[in-house]
């Protein structure tokens, strides 16, 4: 067994019994394993970490990693995890959500957060339906596929995650599928290095409310349709739009370079405090108000 | 003229509503609340309703679809419990504000957090203030005959406020019981149709919803929302009666079990009270003269009829599914508490928080609370009046 391995191991909680509460056949622990071997190979401390989740399936990952969690509330984990990036600079801070956590209540959160680029990643285990609740449709149920409140196929369209994060102004976006587990885990390590807003799609499989609903076999069904659907973003650069029809490509979609968040903000802060013609212009705004409070008290008095 | 079904809770909320059949439903996931729309959203896939059915992004947005169409002139209607139901507070305050008769079945659960998905009342017990009506059901047949009642009561003239028709996650909504449904015409014919007097859509009187209103007016109109509340209990009470000449169901404010000449009353919300009269039985049967107090309607609180109700009492208990922290006591509670205050009850009078986040209130705990009020009779309010029944200490 790798070393990797043997070291990811230890990034579960003793405590906690496995197997999970994910259903059989669930892709949320292939995620989560790529996760903890990711984590591994950068070699980092269980307590500088934070991961954060919001509700849902994918919520309950922080139950099972012995790092600093947080369990919020739904759609809320990148909220929450911003304020802990922030607050403690140093830590790796990962958000771990869902479709329907990261898209649709938390969809603000998560273009604004794209925006930002803060130093943290987000994990968007994408596996097209609300698993939990019992698979209402979510905003990546393909258009036409079935969910409990779409019984005769879904009359919306589906968000492409990758694009709607590249859009929004992450400078690190990349995709792959529970499927591609190895791949998986070496765009994770690549999103954490990554300084700014990463966001990595995991393409899962919710055999449960997803895959029962649409046709397909078996959970193994569904990790074959991630083999079979997929491109490298390389191999997709070399093909016509209608070869990629209802095919997602994987690898690094977006990564350049930003000002990172918290660095530019502290810059902002060193310039204000040591520059001598904003002093003075903080000085001066100062006196103004001084002044103008000294002339209301007299005119009160 | 009635048919009779196996449903659950949230089935008989779901069927409710497919006789309504409002035009528009807004709504968004969470447990326990749902199976509701699971069923409500198969009537609508399979043509059963012509209800537009909106599935959104949060339960912020599903309040405010709600109001949007209900400002348009629409019937509307959503459903939520628990975080749901606080996410959408700002709107929920709004929908109130706004005189717009939306009627909203909770499911209810614990607020988070730690995370919890059972039931208690914190939910809708923190929006007690917030200008809806809200009714509790005991159980499925009530969830049903509510849910219907509260279409007429939120749009009577006089009142024009949204309701919340509340139950308790899992152990009403999960749980499968027979009950007496009417037929598709009688409660079409009953409801009738909803004619809105302001409407956005309404090109010849254009109208405005919630402009800018400072220190001129706003304050004018929060007296108007304390008039509408005011009528609102005998428009309860009424359509309470009618739906009992149409269903032989009649429904009252409150309900008393075996209160007339109760010296101990409990007094209880939801799914206990159904625990509740069991033991009462138990205890009759004994010779105790034990009795039940059960509030449907719990918004507004029907002040002077609660006090009518306890007068020969001589100790009462009063049962919380929820904590008000740091106040006096649980939130019904505080307001018995008010209601007795110079009506004259000497009674002794305790508290029992119980049954946060799912916690099990068996018959064993109810009797338990009797037996205090065996000692608490005659002697007024003990010094410990706030108590917990199933509570590892
Ligand atoms: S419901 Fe779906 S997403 Fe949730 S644990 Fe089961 S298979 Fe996984």
């Amino acid at each position: 067994m790798s070393e990797a391995i043997e070291n990811a191991r230890t990034f579960l909680r003793p405590s906690k019994k496995l197997p999970t509460v994910w259903c059989g056949g669930c892709g949320l622990g292939i995620l989560m394993s790529a996760m903890t071997r990711a984590l591994a190979r950068l070699g980092v401390e269980k307590n500088d970490v934070a991961v954060v989740s919001g509700i849902g399936c994918t919520g309950r990952l922080p139950t099972y990693v012995d790092f600093n969690t947080l369990h919020t509330t739904h759609g809320r984990g990148l909220a929450f995890a911003t304020g802990v990036k922030l607050a403690r600079p140093k830590l790796t801070v990962i958000a771990a959500m869902g479709d329907g956590d990261a898209l649709a209540i938390g969809g603000n959160h998560f273009i604004h957060a794209c925006r930002r680029n803060i130093d943290m990643t987000a994990i968007v285990a994408n596996n097209h339906i609300y698993g939990m609740t019992g698979g209402q449709y979510s905003p990546t149920t393909p258009h036409g596929k079935r969910g409990t409140t779409a019984p005769y196929g879904n009359v919306e369209h589906d968000f492409d995650v990758a694009a709607l994060a590249a859009g929004a102004g992450a400078t690190f976006v990349a995709r792959s599928s529970v499927y591609h587990a190895q791949e998986l885990d070496r765009l994770i390590e690549k999103a954490v290095l990554h300084k700014g807003f990463s966001v990595v799609e995991a393409v899962s499989n919710c055999y449960t409310s997803y895959g029962r609903l649409n046709k397909h076999a078996s959970p193994v069904d569904m990790l074959r349709w991630m083999k079979e659907n997929s491109v490298p973003v390389g191999k997709a650069e070399t093909m016509e739009p209608w070869e990629l029809e209802g095919k997602f490509t994987r690898g690094v979609i977006v990564e350049r370079e930003l000002p990172e968040f918290i660095e530019a903000y502290d810059d902002l802060a060193e310039r204000l405090t040591t520059s001598p013609s904003a002093v003075e212009r903080v000085k001066s705004i100062l006196k103004s108000f001084d002044e103008t409070a000294e002339r209301l008290n007299a005119k009160a008095e | 003229m009635s048919r009779r079904l196996i449903l659950t809770g949230n089935d008989a909320a779901a069927e409710a509503m497919r006789q309504i059949d409002p035009d528009v439903v807004a709504a968004f996931p969470i447990t326990p609340q749902t199976e509701l729309m699971h069923k409500f959203a198969e009537h609508v896939a399979d043509g059963e309703v012509k209800a537009e059915l909106v599935l959104v992004e949060s339960e912020h947005s599903a309040m405010s679809a709600t109001v949007g169409a209900a400002a348009a002139g629409a019937r509307s209607m959503t459903a939520t419990s628990a975080n749901g139901l606080a996410l959408m507070w700002e709107i929920v305050y709004i929908a109130a504000s706004y005189r717009l008769p939306i009627v909203m079945p909770v499911v209810n659960r614990a607020l988070s957090g730690p995370i919890n998905i059972h039931c208690d009342h914190s939910d809708t017990m923190g929006c007690r203030d917030t200008g809806w009506i809200q009714l509790y059901s005991e159980n499925a047949q009530e969830v049903y005959d509510n849910v219907i009642q509260a279409i007429r009561i939120a749009e009577s003239p006089e009142v024009l406020l949204p309701v919340m028709v509340t139950f308790d996650g899992f152990i009403i909504s999960h749980t499968a019981e027979v009950l007496e449904a009417l037929e598709d015409d009688p409660v079409r014919n009953w409801i009738g149709e909803y004619k809105p007097k302001y409407t956005l859509l309404d090109t010849d009187n254009p109208m405005t919803f919630g402009p800018l209103d400072l220190q001129d007016y706003y304050f004018e109109h929060k007296r108007q929302q304390m008039e509408a509340m005011r009528a609102a209990p005998a428009t309860v009470k009424k359509i309470g009666k009618l739906y009992g000449e149409m269903s032989g169901r009649p429904y009252d404010l409150i309900e008393g079990y075996q209160l007339e000449d109760a010296e101990l009353a409990v007094v209880a919300l939801g799914s206990t009270c159904g625990t509740a009269k069991v033991v009462i039985d138990e205890l009759r049967a004994k010779g105790t003269k034990a009795g039940l107090l059960k509030i449907r309607c719990f918004r507004p609180f029907p002040e002077a009829e609660i006090a009518a109700a306890l007068k020969g009492a001589k100790a009462i208990a009063v049962l919380d599914r929820s904590v008000s922290f740091g106040a006096p006591g649980g939130p019904v509670h505080k307001e018995i508490k008010a209601a007795l205050f110079g009506s004259g009850s000497s009674a002794g009078l305790v508290n029992y928080i119980y049954g946060l986040g799912g916690r099990d209130i068996s018959m064993e705990h109810i009797h338990e609370a009797f037996a205090d009020l065996e000692t608490v009779a005659g002697e007024g309010t003990p010094a410990d009046a706030i108590r917990f029944l199933g509570l590892r200490e």
